[in-house]
């Protein structure tokens, strides 16, 4: 494992632990690499939810469960963090949250939050209080913290910014003497990063693949797509509008699509579900589309806030009937970003629905990553200016013909969900609907020569193969860095199709484990089913939470 | 040959004395009369015998999911505000299964044509009762009769605020293409409801009952005049031809919409820069 400090808050929903994040995450930023995750119950206000961040030395992208240093913010904090406490964990919180039995049984310091807050001028300068003490905790400069302080408050009045700094300085003087941690290296001269959530991504790369038009329904872990969009819609030519349902959200992107722009519906499984026909609408018009669906635990409405990798089988076989399609699987924020800018020059080329799969884990999740760039490849446009007689699904140019939109040239664009002829009129000859269905299935084979390539971490000659998609990306992949094992991981950022030639990793492995954030194995089945590979273990969680590093060690350590 | 007619002869798939032949016929007309580009032009519907109108109109066309013409529609507009953008399909198709999108489209406003034809029954799936068909009506599954009150599209496209609310029928092919040429011109969401016989489904609701049970509304009527318009939607007695409502001047969904507001390029024509992308990194 890396040299770490998982520091949590924990408190009600509605207490601001989200602005104390982001004020953190400024200071810590300068000094360590910072990777953040929060956890929230589906309640606008009480409960108890959480912001977890892990500090290090290194550059990090996953979650832990061991707590190093719990802030107990809510009365129902602590029941729900004990079993993420060690045996050095260092509670902080008020003394009417923790009962004198149970402060005897850990390393416990008393933070009288009310009583300073109050002083402090109410209850809303806590966050700022809780700033201040961690800052002197860890040793990081006031003067960037104080600078944080008036950039996120400087559209208050000035006396609010001089409040928080008063604030922040009794935060600051009140930490107890007896208060150590444990001690982890700063990083000297830290490169530069890119920092970003993984909804923050997907929006960006969206931009970055020419996205033009958003039409969706809010549906958390989705909707944080949607409202980055909303926000920089006007500045980069995005029309964004909130859809009646989804449905409609996504009838409305084939629309778009059709007439020439580029649309992007976001959702999650339930409204993907809704979408499921619209989705053959798509693959019988050949008209692109992409659908970003950021997966939560179901059935039904499930578990609204939590994570899980439960819906690639709802990707993977959605819409009635046989067609084509993209699934792609970020497990990191410059995958969300690149893959998605991707996404729309796919579903252009080729002229189908493009899935991009994340979950609520990635995209709520902040972590740094290198610096990074998009060129202008994404934005490559495939769509033709018409001649007089154009037909629209013209059987002479291979499997993918021509795509022109209506007014741009003078031919005629005749879209039909209904089987069609050539032009695009209803047809029930079946001689015309075997070569229209086997001119959609040809694209298979053409789309996966423009497979997003597996990227394989760890030793080459390893005896145990990882194998992963999405958001498991992190925790893997800081376990074969850390690991003396020769385990090697597989990330799978296309789960759809999948190429003969990722054969060549599995005929090495001595042993094939296949780790998912869900119930049943589904990529499992679907490695089994596309490439006949024999998968030997199954490590799967579904309980709404992602992996811990420490589970991933103690599960894979249990196989052997 | 005229625009929007096929340079050779078609397979149509409606029954012969089926009320969809007037309405192509007004259809073409009114396109034709007003000028209209047959290449700017596109058609959405979805599933039914009226949704299959665009097969049988030679321009572009969507021809979408049964009750989904709309969301085509106001997407296409939207994008491409220089179209000129008609959704069409019967009752059921676009007052049942696509009802959500009929109410939300009219507090949208988009600047769209809706036609509707309403002959009170499925004809495609061979005559089951539709969000408009009458009490009594029997049907092969409505067997003693329908039960629900009918579907009134007039008074629920006012009461959400739409600005063109009118009614044809397909038996008068005057009358009804110049009421789809207003129904075009209007700026905003315009709503034709076109009164239809089913010649093999619906013997209640026939052409002559239709003759019988209908009157044209004369000068006198103000189409300003919101209140009498809903008096006249809610009539059951006889059901009043022509334009009930409408209102000018609103500004419509492509219009209001924050893409718009300062530059009226259509989205699709605009250039995406990607080092303005990449500064957001």
């Amino acid at each position: 494992m890396k040299e770490t400090l998982n520091i949590v808050l924990s408190g009600q929903a509605g207490q601001g632990l989200m602005t104390l994040e982001s004020l953190l995450a400024d200071v810590i930023r300068k000094e360590y690499y910072l990777f953040t995750s929060p956890e929230f119950m589906s309640r606008v206000r009480g409960g108890n939810n959480s912001v977890e961040l892990v500090l290090s030395s290194e550059p990090i992208e996953s979650w832990r469960k061991i707590i190093d240093i719990l802030f107990v913010l809510g009365p129902e904090s602590f029941v729900r963090m004990k079993p993420r406490l060690g045996k050095d964990t260092l509670v902080i919180s008020e003394s009417k949250f923790v009962s004198s039995d149970e402060q005897k049984d850990i390393s416990f310091i008393e933070l009288p939050l009310a009583e300073l807050s109050k002083e402090a001028g109410g209850q809303i300068y806590g966050n700022t209080i809780i700033f201040g003490y961690i800052c002197r905790l860890l040793g990081v400069s006031t003067d960037s913290a104080r600078n944080s302080i008036s950039r996120k408050f400087a559209k208050l009045k000035d006396d609010v910014i001089q409040k928080n700094l008063v604030a922040f300085d009794m935060g600051y003087d009140s930490l107890a003497k007896e208060a150590s941690i444990k001690n982890i290296s700063k990083v000297k001269n830290k490169p530069p990063t890119r920092v970003m959530d993984g909804s923050t991504a997907v929006g960006i790369g969206a931009l970055a693949g020419g996205v033009n038009y958003l039409a969706s329904y809010p549906m958390s872990p989705s909707t944080g797509v949607m409202m980055y969009l909303a926000r920089k819609g006007k500045e980069f030519d995005v029309l964004v509008e909130q859809a009646e349902d989804e449905i409609a959200a996504l009838n409305m992107v084939i629309g778009a699509w059709y007439a020439g722009a580029r649309g992007l519906a976001t959702t999650s499984g339930g409204g993907f579900a809704l979408m499921c026909e619209a989705l053959s609408l798509s693959g019988i018009t050949e008209t692109p589309c992409v659908i970003h669906l950021a997966q939560r635990p179901g059935p039904a409405t499930g578990l609204p806030t939590r994570t899980e990798q439960g819906d690639l089988n709802l990707a993977l076989y959605a819409g009635h009937g046989e067609f084509p399609r993209i699934i792609l699987s970020p497990g990191n924020i410059k995958d969300a970003a690149l893959l998605t800018s991707k996404a729309f020059r796919l579903a252009d080329k080729y002229q189908v629905p493009v899935i991009i799969l994340t979950d609520q884990y990635l995209l709520d999740s902040m972590s740094e990553t290198e610096p990074f760039e998009f060129d202008e490849s994404a934005l490559e446009s495939f769509v033709v200016e018409t001649k007089s007689g154009y037909l629209r699904y013209d059987l002479s140019k291979g499997p993918i013909s021509p795509r022109g939109i209506p007014g741009f040239g003078k031919g005629f664009v005749k879209a039909d969900s209904d089987e069609h002829t050539e032009e695009g009129l209803i047809t029930e000859d079946f001689d015309v609907r075997n070569s229209m269905n086997e001119k959609r299935l040809a694209k298979k084979a053409l789309i996966l020569q423009d497979y997003q390539d597996a990227q394989l971490y760890g030793p080459d000659d390893y005896d145990r193969l990882l194998v992963g998609f999405g958001s498991t990306y992190g925790v893997l992949k800081e376990y074969v860095e850390t690991t003396d094992k020769k385990d090697t991981f597989l990330y799978l950022k296309q789960v759809y199709p999948l190429p003969e030639t990722l054969k060549k990793y599995f005929e090495k492995a001595g042993e094939v484990v296949v780790v998912e954030n869900n119930a049943t194995g589904q990529l499992a089945a679907l490695l089994k089913g596309e490439l006949d590979i024999k998968v030997d273990h199954n490590i799967l969680k579904y309980s709404g939470e992602p992996f811990s590093i420490e589970e991933i060690e103690d599960r894979i350590g249990g196989l052997s | 040959m005229n625009n929007f007619e096929f340079n050779r002869e078609i397979d149509i798939a409606w029954c012969p004395g089926c009320g969809n032949f007037g309405i192509r016929k007004a259809l073409q007309k009114a396109l034709q009369e007003l000028g209209i580009e047959p290449a700017m032009t596109v058609l959405t519907s979805g599933i039914g015998q009226a949704a299959k109108m665009p097969q049988y109109v030679d321009t572009n066309f969507f021809n979408g999911l049964h009750g989904r013409g709309l969301p085509l529609a106001v997407a296409i507009k939207s994008v491409n505000p220089e179209l000129t953008v008609i959704a069409e399909g019967g009752d059921g198709d676009m007052y049942g299964e696509g009802g959500n999108h009929f109410i939300h489209n009219i507090r949208r406003n988009p600047d769209i044509t809706h036609l509707v034809h309403n002959n009170m029954i499925y004809g495609l799936t061979k005559g089951q009762g539709s969000p408009t068909s009458m009490p009594g009506l029997k049907t092969t599954v409505q067997i003693d009769g329908v039960i629900n009150e009918p579907f009134n599209p007039l008074s629920v496209a006012l009461s959400l605020g739409a600005t063109f609310v009118a009614r044809g029928f397909s038996g008068d092919m005057e009358q009804l293409t110049e009421l789809i040429k207003a129904a075009i011109t209007h700026k905003g969401y315009a709503l034709l409801d076109i009164f239809q016989p089913c010649v093999s489904f619906n013997k209640t609701n026939t052409f002559k009952w239709y003759k019988e049970n209908t009157y044209y509304l004369d000068s006198d009527h103000d189409p300003a005049d919101l209140s009498k318009a809903f008096d006249l939607a809610l009539k059951k007695d006889k059901y009043p031809l022509g334009i009930l409502y409408k209102k000018e001047g609103l500004e419509t969904f492509e219009e209001k919409t924050p893409v718009y507001r300062e530059n009226k390029t259509p989205v699709i024509k605009r250039k995406r820069d990607i080092s303005k992308v990449n500064n957001l990194l």
